[in-house]
């Protein structure tokens, strides 16, 4: 209670607060504060305002800036007010600057002189108060300033100071590592400190510098897994526990820090496995501060140097997590697999069942692809009897309960977990999330993870070619532009098959897609072409929506298929395909690059025809758009197009070696020694030219008089450096090579000077088809190696059998221990009918069958999760929260602890009537029937803030909601007491439950 | 860093804590805090308790009508913080005695008080109600 003398706050804080309390929307919230700020702007100018009216103003100000709004005007007076004699005051003045001002402010340097007096106090309330303003106001330029007086104040006696001048050498630390550089040692002295506060602070300095290093702090290992012992014993004061757990926050600290110090090091990880034990075997699992700490062990367990019998209980840990009815655990749950498939990725295939669990829980009804569940007892495949669907079905679509967090952790796992057994259906899972996500950041994540793991595992060019072509109709304005040229380059090399006739067909197909763009695009193309013969068909039912968002660079990737093998499969006429390329051209009149490409696709086009020896005849709007290339501002441009009419005037001998057909993955050999020209450097020798000198010979006089040969000199250089480096090698196989690999081809976009002169010379210097092909394949293998058992996707049956044992034994296991007050029917469901529901969906899953079944019913979890969270915390809370136990004892059933729960609708206690509620809806309709007898009117008129004249509706509207909250105060069990008191008060100052906000009365915690 | 701001935010969307650190301009604040709020608010009690939002990670708990938002990084342990909201309202909950939204309101820097002593440049520091409250109680006294 010792809250309630402050209530002597002047009436016009308390109305400001109300009615910002009150205020039912952010306009009327805006008008409010737009008035106080007028108010203000007044007041605090007014000369010899009393101090503690001052301290109100300032907090008035904080409001104001809370709520949005720029209260730079009273800056200065919050300044002064840290200049104060009653800590109070002081305090409240640092921290509206703290709140007001960042640390690159103009006014802090007035501040800075008042910090030095304030750590020099005796009272060490306010040097606590000096140096929780440190942390936040003082800048690199300002921490000398500082430094000397918080290093000694890391002695100071009392054990808050010591605590709070170790965070403000932390922030220094955090500011400007160098500053202190040298006084680090002072956060390995200090974690020694007898003070556990103390102790446990320095625990954040020393966890920010072993990220930046572990090696050096490797010799605190056995400190802090001391620590760990002892906290993890009780051995720090009760008033660190914290739901019957000893000081978690500090364990999870701790196990950060080991994580880390673990990471890699046999030797350091010895020390951990104890202590790591321990925590499994005693850890809480009902309350969630025992799971945080459970999960954070999980989290040390698969950082630190594994050990078989640390992994096994993490596992298990993991799958209580992951086959709890909460939401929050199973999304611990699938972080924690995700983190421990990286060491045994065989543990994944245990917990399938739960992985697809979360995906299906989360699954949305906006899904495009309509999923039809087949979950029956006795069919294996298809054929269900459609009663039991259309039951299902119903279930799935009454019962949906989209978590999209949920949903995202565990695409995030599943990405980890793809391999070229599962990459059909998790592709198109992703895919069909993709197209339902509105948020873009989330959504080109997942586009370029679908095209990384497509690339990586594409099980069949068609599919790669279909994915890929979903991907980018749906967010093709999203994904990074060297995806298209990975695209390019694998519709180039094929998939380093052996096989031509893929590829070939393959490429046929590229064609026709790309068609398919264009001419969806049409309306963008003013083309004689739109009406050409186009056969839907061809499009893979992709035509059916039109759709205009194609972005540049897909044109890009357009031109440059159709110029490079529109004319291969001779589907299509020459003439068809520079007509469309110019239509391209003309389309995008204000993009250079998209013209850069059709121009070159023209141009490739010619030289094939040519080179076939056959005449090409110039279409009418082909030679326009080179005579106007020809005249562009872009050099480029003209370049390209130059080169085409100089290429048209060439024997089809010559074009044949200038411009191969289907080269574009060819070596070009580049004569690094320049040997064609020596005969040229000999003549200039001969002419009395000095002969060329290495760089080390020249040693620095860099005069580089022959002129004539720079280029010579330049990549002689160049030549020696890459013996010196030896050849560059492939990036390794493991990440991500495409991307890197296909570095070099996506130079063409911006430089395009670049992609010219290659093309020119034979196309893209790619390290040649064949090392690429390899490397295709030995990825391929690695990832397989890694992810999967060789048997493994071809006994698909026999795990399948397996992990379902495991959920029913588990499932079975999770009931006894979190729940025992679940009593729905959802958990026999689940063993009788919905296993091998899931199980069969889980094999379509993994093994690549295409069976979409959906069938979770997530709404059984309502009620379920009530219960069980409840049933799951309820020792925890009720013994621990010490101050309003009474109540929540009162509260009947299993005691309501999780406050999450407290919204309106409780399945306990507030079943039925939310007094609030009840109360809004006959506001709502402005008339308040409720004649009530209640004291307040007498009282309101006294302190004359509300007018009563329009009495009759208000004081009836009052009495309402006095009678609610009375309701509501009786509800609240034993300590009604307090909270009619609290309600008294309040009313008394001005304060009502009115209508409007009812809630601002209600116990949080109550 | 760790925790990157605190909110505590009604069922309006109508802030009634802020509590930042790092440095955003107002602008920024008010977007930010619009945002989130609409996300959480649009969520049930049974989806998990972490939203992710741009480059925050966001665990949220509900009290009766006040959201108590607080912003991670990506590798806070989500559950951890979650219980670390639910140790800040306890701690209000002692000091207050029965703590409602108006007593945050009218004690603004009370509230913020406590949450200075729990958390220093966005690490949680101190977890023990007692001594959280002790340099608050000391100052009540003295004024």
């Amino acid at each position: 209670m010792g809250s309630q003398g402050g209530w002597g706050q002047s009436k016009e804080f308390l109305d400001l607060v109300k009615s910002i309390g009150e205020a039912r929307s952010k306009a009327e919230e805006d008008r409010i504060v737009l008035r106080e700020i007028e108010t203000l702007k007044r007041r605090i100018a007014e000369p010899d305002v009393p101090r503690r009216k001052m301290k109100e103003y300032i907090i008035r100000l904080v409001y104001v800036e809370m709520l949005g709004h720029d209260a730079s005007f009273g800056y200065i007076h919050a300044v002064k007010m840290t200049h104060d004699d009653s800590v109070f005051l002081k305090r409240t003045g640092y921290l509206a600057v703290t709140i007001f001002l960042n640390e690159d402010h103009d006014l802090i340097i007035l501040i800075v002189n008042t910090i030095q007096k304030d750590l020099r106090s005796d009272n060490y309330l306010v040097v606590c108060a000096a140096l929780t303003a440190v942390c936040k106001l003082i800048n690199e330029e300002t921490i000398p300033a500082v430094l000397p007086q918080v290093v000694e104040l890391l002695g100071h006696p009392k054990e808050a100071v010591r605590k709070k001048a170790v965070m403000a050498l932390h922030r220094f630390y955090q500011r400007a590592p160098t500053s202190v550089s040298h006084l680090l040692s002072n956060f390995r002295k200090k974690l020694c400190d007898n003070d556990p506060g103390v102790m446990g602070a320095t625990l954040c300095p020393l966890f920010d510098l072993i990220s930046a290093d572990a090696s050096s702090y490797k010799d605190l290992v056995v400190s802090f897994v001391n620590i760990l012992k002892q906290v993890a014993e009780r051995r720090l004061p009760k008033t660190y526990d914290y739901h019957q757990m000893p000081a978690p926050f500090i364990q999870v600290k701790l196990l950060k820090i080991l994580a880390l110090l673990g990471s890699g090091d046999k030797q350091v990880s010895g020390h951990m496995y104890t202590v790591l034990a321990d925590i499994f075997r005693k850890c809480e699992t009902s309350s969630n501060i025992g799971n945080a700490v459970l999960y954070e062990a999980i989290c040390c367990a698969s950082s630190i140097y594994p050990n078989s019998k640390i992994l096994d209980a993490a596992v298990e840990t993991t799958s209580n997590f992951l086959k709890s009815d909460n939401h929050n655990l199973k999304y611990m749950g699938i972080d924690a697999l995700g983190r421990l498939i990286k060491i045994s990725p065989d543990i994944a295939e245990e917990h399938q069942l739960a992985v697809i669990d979360c995906l299906e829980d989360a699954i949305t009804i906006d899904d495009s692809s309509p999923k039809v569940p087949r979950v029956t007892v006795d069919t294996v495949e298809g054929n269900e009897s459609p009663s039991m669907t259309t039951k299902v079905l119903s279930l799935g679509k009454e019962e949906e309960d989209p978590d999209d967090t949920l949903k995202r952790k565990t695409f995030e796992l599943l990405y980890k977990m793809t391999k070229s057994s599962n990459v059909e259906v998790i592709v198109d899972r992703m895919i069909g999330y993709m197209i339902s996500i509105i948020d873009n950041h989330y959504k080109t994540e997942i586009a370029s993870r679908c095209v990384e793991l497509a690339e990586q595992f594409a099980p069949s060019n068609q599919w790669f070619i279909q994915t890929m072509n979903k991907v980018f109709e749906h967010a093709g304005e999203l994904v990074n532009p060297k995806l298209a040229h990975n695209l390019m380059r694998l519709i180039a090399e094929g998939f380093g098959e052996d096989d031509e006739g893929a590829d070939s067909q393959l490429r046929s197909s590229a064609v026709r897609i790309p068609d398919g763009f264009i001419c969806r695009n049409s309306d963008q193309i003013p083309s004689a072409f739109m009406q050409a013969s186009f056969d839907g068909s061809q499009l893979h039912g992709l035509s059916t929506n039109v759709r205009l968002r194609i972005v540049h660079f897909l044109v890009n990737v357009i031109c440059w298929v159709l110029g490079e093998y529109g004319t291969a499969d001779g589907k299509y006429s020459v003439s068809y395909i520079i007509g469309k390329l110019c239509d391209v051209a003309e389309a995008h009149i204000n993009d250079d690059t998209v013209k850069a490409y059709a121009m070159t696709g023209i141009m490739k086009i010619c030289a094939f025809e040519i080179a076939a020896g056959r005449k090409v005849e110039m279409l009418s709007e082909c030679q326009t758009l080179i005579d106007e290339l020809s005249d562009s501002h872009s050099t480029d441009l003209q370049q390209r197009a130059y080169e085409l009419q100089a290429l048209l005037s060439l024997d089809n001998r010559t074009i044949e070696n200038v411009m191969p057909s289907d080269a574009s993955c060819e070596d070009i050999e580049v004569d690094k020694n320049l040997s064609f020209l020596n005969f040229y450097v000999q003549k200039s020798i001969e002419k009395g030219a000095q002969p060329y000198l290495p760089e080390s010979e020249r040693s620095g006089m860099s005069n580089v008089d022959n002129f004539k040969n720079p280029y010579q000199h330049e990549n002689s250089g160049q030549s020696l450096r890459f013996e010196a480096y030896e050849l560059p090698k492939p990036p390794p196989p493991t990440s991500i090579p495409f991307v890197s690999s296909s570095s070099r081809v996506t130079d063409i976009i911006p430089v395009s000077e670049q992609v010219h002169s290659r093309e020119i010379h034979q196309n893209p210097p790619t390290s040649g088809a064949d090392a690429l092909a390899l490397e295709v394949k030995l990825r391929l293998d690695g990832v397989q190696k890694k992810w999967g058992r060789p048997t493994y996707s071809s006994v698909p049956a026999a795990s399948a059998t397996v992990s379902k044992e495991n959920g029913v034994t588990h499932s079975d296991e999770a009931t006894n221990a979190n729940s025992q007050t679940r009593d729905f029917p959802y958990n026999h469901r689940r063993q009788q009918v919905e296993v091998s529901a899931e199980k069969q969906r889980l094999a379509a899953s993994l093994f690549g069958s295409s069976s979409k079944s959906d069938k979770k019913a997530p709404s059984s979890h309502r009620p379920a999760r009530g219960g069980h969270v409840n049933s799951e915390r309820p020792p925890a809370t009720a013994l621990l929260l010490s101050e309003p136990p009474k109540e929540k004892t009162s509260a009947s059933v299993p005691p309501p602890p999780d406050l999450l729960d407290f919204s309106d609708p409780l399945p306990s206690s507030a079943t039925s009537e939310d007094p609030f509620k009840q109360l809004e809806g006959l506001v709502d309709t402005t008339i308040a029937p409720l004649s009530g007898n209640a004291p307040t009117p007498d009282i309101i008129p006294l302190y004359g803030g509300t007018p009563s004249i329009n009495s009759a509706t208000q004081a009836n509207i009052r009495n309402a909601s006095a009678a609610a909250s009375g309701v509501v105060t009786i509800k609240k069990g034993p300590n009604a007491q307090d909270a009619l008191e609290k309600d008294a008060v309040a009313r008394q100052v001005g304060v009502q439950p009115t209508q409007n906000n009812p809630n601002l009365f209600r116990d949080l915690l109550g | 860093m760790g925790i990157r701001f605190v909110l505590l935010v009604n069922k309006q969307g109508q802030t009634r804590l802020a509590q930042y650190y790092e440095y955003l301009t107002l602008e920024e604040r008010r977007a930010l805090e619009g945002e989130i709020v609409r996300k959480c608010l649009a969520r049930t009690e049974q989806q998990c308790s972490f939203v992710e939002h741009r480059n925050y990670k966001i665990v949220y708990r509900r009290y009766a009508s006040l959201f108590f938002l607080v912003g991670v990084d990506n590798d806070e342990n989500e559950l951890a913080i979650l219980e670390f909201i639910h140790l800040l309202v306890e701690t209000m909950d002692r000091h207050f005695a029965n703590v409602c939204e108006l007593d945050i309101m009218f004690h603004l820097e009370k509230a913020h008080f406590m949450l200075e002593e729990m958390v220093m440049n966005g690490c949680i520091v101190e977890t023990s109600k007692t001594i959280i409250l002790t340099p608050i109680q000391l100052m009540d006294k003295a004024s």
